[in-house]
């Protein structure tokens, strides 16, 4: 009991993280139909910049509470910036163009995309891991039972807190505003939208800047939560995230979210349980599983083809 | 500039009410369209197509199947780039002929003058004929967004001034009172709408869901939402029942009447065309063949033989005699 409730503490803070990522894979997928590859190193690229950030704000202010705390607070902002920018560039590069091509000229775009920002961070940052002096050690204790203390701590209740706002935020802009309503429109049709004066090439860049401010938080996240950052982070968690919005529905905003929560537990869980090293193992299984049961996901609308 | 648009061999002289109706697309045309031709590969699908339609107007564009009149459609709402031609559409009073030249030889897609404003429809990109040339279409094959609500259709229609009053979503995002208004404001639009064509009761269905006659209503109330000068409707009676095709006549001359949105309409339904048209424009193998009030039209020979395939002067005087004109 005790173990569940901790691993059930830990999958969530994953899973949110996760989740934040997802989000960019499933919105880019629904508006123009294709799998950003890049997206995982746009994350990565977010940590790299949170960390230059938050090296710069405490070297200046040094490491009091209040001064980490103001760090993380620049860190997320620059890097949802940067990243934004980051995002925003390679859509205009790499994709645009190739839109309306072949399906899969933009996939083989946005992985060639993927290598060249992970070697590019290689060669800019150094291969090695690149560490931030830990922070916000405190836990809190939730109870005790057996001498096993179940405690969360103030980085976890951050990245569930900053991740809920953040995702409320979003949900409000896509459901309520005219930008959500535009996006939603190109997803349907694009064609359409620009007969309706919708502007469909600059709601699709918005799209991406979106998705990668989202990524951004995650990655400031993932920086806070483990404390290092190497330029491979973006493979895996790139990886488990497109996993996440698949196994969610891809295209569906809950079902990035739900997605992102399910790896992260079943990732904690089965590594708790069972073997950590056959956690990625276990994630992807239960992916596989639940395609060949319900191959549109578990919130993803089934397509109804028109005779 | 295009001949007048009385046919050279119509068979009768227009009765003076007729030629009155007719010259407005002389003298107060909306729009213009000049030496249009469209190919794709090998097929001509518009051949040299010049008209014009004028404002106030029910411009009808008939012919026989594969004609080009969808074409010709999808030329002007910027869905494809013709070939070659112009399409020049005015705001206001702006003297067409006097400024049409001008603005060709410079680079701009549009031009403003005390009097009102010109655009070069073949020049500007999809999105822009709609949002600043005010051109409106609607589709033969529905084209709804089937998975959003009526109402949620009729305010994406509306998306650009409520973009600009949400101050590109930060307003929208904190509830500015500004926004709050205009977006108030949109849903009076629509609720007006949904009332006109009898979809009030739907407003929070997704529109996948309502019927076939419905969803074709919903097209013209959404394309009505963004507040064209000009709407074009390709086949908007296609599938109605009688009853519908009456209601959708009367709509049709509202929105001409109380709205002072011009209209330009491909149809089948002849018993439509006739009714509610002002002036008809017929195509065939993407070439104009006739041009005048719906009598005329009617009664022009080349396009009795367009429609029934007869190849010389001789048959179609037989079959003139046959259907007793």
């Amino acid at each position: 009991m005790e173990v569940f409730v901790q691993q059930l503490i830990n999958g969530v803070t994953l899973g949110a993280v996760y989740g934040l990522i997802a989000i960019g894979y499933t919105m880019v997928f629904g508006i123009i139909g294709m799998v950003n590859f890049a997206h995982g190193d746009v994350f990565m690229i977010s940590a790299f910049v949170a960390l230059i950030c938050f090296m710069a704000v405490t070297a200046l202010a040094g490491m009091t509470g209040g001064a980490v705390f103001l760090a993380l607070l620049v860190a997320l902002i620059v890097s949802m910036i940067v990243t934004s920018l980051f995002s925003w560039t390679i859509e205009r590069v790499a994709y645009r163009k190739l839109r309306g091509s072949f399906r899969l000229a933009p996939l083989i775009s946005a992985i060639g995309m993927s290598i060249l920002l992970m070697n590019f961070v290689q060669v800019a940052q150094g291969a090695r891991n690149k560490p931030i002096p830990p922070i916000m050690r405190d836990t809190i204790s939730l109870f005790e039972k057996d001498g096993f203390v179940v405690a969360i701590s103030y980085k976890q209740i951050l990245i569930i807190l900053v991740t809920a706002i953040l995702l409320g935020i979003f949900w409000y802009v896509v459901q309520k505003t005219p930008l959500g309503r535009a996006q939603r429109a190109c997803e349907q049709d694009q064609k359409m939208a620009a007969l309706l004066g919708i502007n469909v090439d600059r709601t699709i860049a918005v799209t991406f800047i979106m998705g990668a401010a989202l990524a951004a938080v995650a990655g400031t996240m993932f920086l806070t939560y483990y404390g290092v950052v190497v330029f491979s982070d973006g493979f895996v968690p790139g990886v488990k995230a497109f996993t996440a919005a698949v196994l969610g529905g891809i295209g569906s905003l809950p079902g990035a979210v739900l997605g992102g929560m399910l790896i992260g537990l079943i990732e904690t869980f089965w590594s708790a349980y069972f073997s950590i090293d056959y956690k990625d193992v276990a994630a992807f299984s239960i992916l596989a599983i639940v395609l060949i049961f319900m191959p549109q996901g578990l919130l993803g609308k089934p397509e109804v083809e028109k005779v | 500039m295009d001949d007048p648009p009385v046919p050279a061999c119509s068979p009768r002289a227009p009765a003076p009410a007729e030629r009155r109706i007719l010259m407005r697309a002389l003298s107060d045309p909306i729009l213009k369209v000049q030496n249009l031709t469209m190919r794709f590969g090998g097929l001509v699908a518009v051949n040299d197509l010049t008209f014009t339609a004028g404002r106030g107007d029910i411009t009808a564009l008939i012919g026989p199947n594969g004609a080009g009149k969808t074409t010709v459609f999808n030329c002007i709402t910027g869905f494809y780039k013709p070939t070659t031609g112009r399409m020049a559409l005015r705001h206001g009073t702006i003297d067409i002929d006097a400024y049409v030249e001008r603005l060709t030889d410079t680079p701009n897609d549009h031009l403003k003058s005390a009097d009102g404003s010109l655009y070069l429809l073949e020049r500007m990109p999809d999105f822009q004929v709609s949002a600043r040339a005010k051109v409106a279409r609607t589709f033969q094959n529905i084209r709804l967004f089937s998975g959003m609500t009526v109402l949620e259709n009729l305010m994406v229609a509306q998306h650009n001034p409520l973009m600009v009053a949400s101050n590109w979503t930060i307003g929208g995002l904190l509830g500015f009172a500004g926004f709050r208004k205009r977006e108030k404001a949109a849903i009076e639009s629509a609720k007006y709408w949904l009332e006109k064509t009898k979809l009030i009761d739907r407003a929070d269905d997704p529109a996948g869901e309502l019927p076939y006659g419905d969803q074709r209503r919903l097209e013209i109330a959404r394309a009505m939402c963004t507040e064209p000068v000009l709407l074009c409707l390709d086949e908007p009676a296609a599938g109605l029942n009688p009853r519908e095709s009456l209601e959708l006549n009367a709509l049709l001359r509202s929105i001409r009447d109380d709205h002072g949105t011009s209209l330009l309409l491909i149809e089948h339904d002849m018993s439509v065309v006739m009714e509610i048209s002002d002036h008809v424009v017929v195509l065939d193998y993407g070439t104009k063949i006739s041009d005048g009030t719906p009598d005329q039209v009617k009664s022009d020979p080349r396009v009795i033989a367009a429609y029934l395939g007869a190849e010389d002067e001789a048959e179609v005087e037989k079959i003139e005699a046959e259907v007793g004109l």
